[in-house]
């Protein structure tokens, strides 16, 4: 894997106006790539999903990427509260969000639907009081 | 429709991208839930939002979204603003509220977006 970038982010927990800075940071980088538009879109959307998750529920956490030719590998780790029933958080709609990141515009139990919507490959793996690592995969 | 139409319509005040104005927009999406916004791509979009805060401005960023309505005469912060023009994203105010203004766009001939 010569041809591979590695980028390391760390998401910093409770500042919810900062959330999206690695997407958009990423997103930047793939442009100036010439990487399709598209894949672009499926890569930021499903990171931005992620980071707002961690500093939603896990008081931010560590993003790794690793961009190849043919696709773009991300790894999202946090030390949060982890999830005791994963197939009931992946549910759309279904959500632990606080009542006041409702406010906010998210919460509404469509991040981790949209997480798995929007990549090629999607796995996650949760212990509770361990923490959450999901795995996605874009191919160009 | 161009985004100039769109600023007409809706007799909006321009906060920023007034050099974008005659980008043209396809779709339209009207939500305050951002992750409703995420689920549905969307092609040179404007969104009409009531929510203004900076992850609205992110949301468009993640989305290729060419314009940002805020409703009710919200009006972005010198933060959110500088965030649009680092993504050329133009960024309107109306002070016709959510549903008029959805409305006015559909009847101008504007539709909603398509599911993947």
């Amino acid at each position: 894997m010569s041809d591979a970038i590695v980028l390391k982010y760390d998401v910093p927990g409770d500042d919810f106006t900062r959330a999206g800075e690695a997407s958009s940071d990423i997103k930047q980088k793939l442009r100036k790539m010439g990487i399709p538009p598209e894949a672009i879109r499926k890569v930021a959307i499903s990171m931005y999903e992620g980071e707002i998750n961690m500093v939603i529920h896990a008081h931010g956490g560590q993003i790794t990427v690793e961009i190849t030719p043919e696709d773009v590998d991300m790894l999202l780790e946090d030390h949060g509260p982890g999830i005791a029933d994963i197939e009931q958080a992946m549910q759309a709609g279904f959500s632990t969000a606080p009542e006041d990141v409702r406010g906010l515009g998210f919460g509404a139990g469509m991040g981790l639907p949209n997480m798995k919507k929007y990549s090629d490959e999607f796995s996650i793996e949760s212990e509770v009081g361990v923490g959450t690592t999901v795995h996605m995969k874009v191919r160009f | 429709m161009t985004i100039r139409e769109i600023q007409k319509i809706l007799d909006a005040e321009v906060c920023c991208g007034e050099e974008l104005l005659d980008r043209e927009v396809h779709t339209a999406c009207g939500s305050d839930l951002m992750s409703d916004v995420l689920a549905f791509v969307k092609d040179q979009a404007v969104l009409l939002t009531g929510l203004c805060n900076p992850q609205a401005i992110r949301t468009a960023e993640m989305m290729d979204i060419v314009c940002l309505v805020f409703v009710r005469s919200k009006v972005p912060t010198d933060t959110m603003i500088e965030l649009a023009r680092e993504n050329d994203l133009v960024i309107l105010s109306t002070k016709l509220a959510m549903f008029p203004s959805c409305g006015l766009l559909y009847e101008n001939g504007l539709r909603g977006g398509s599911r993947i």
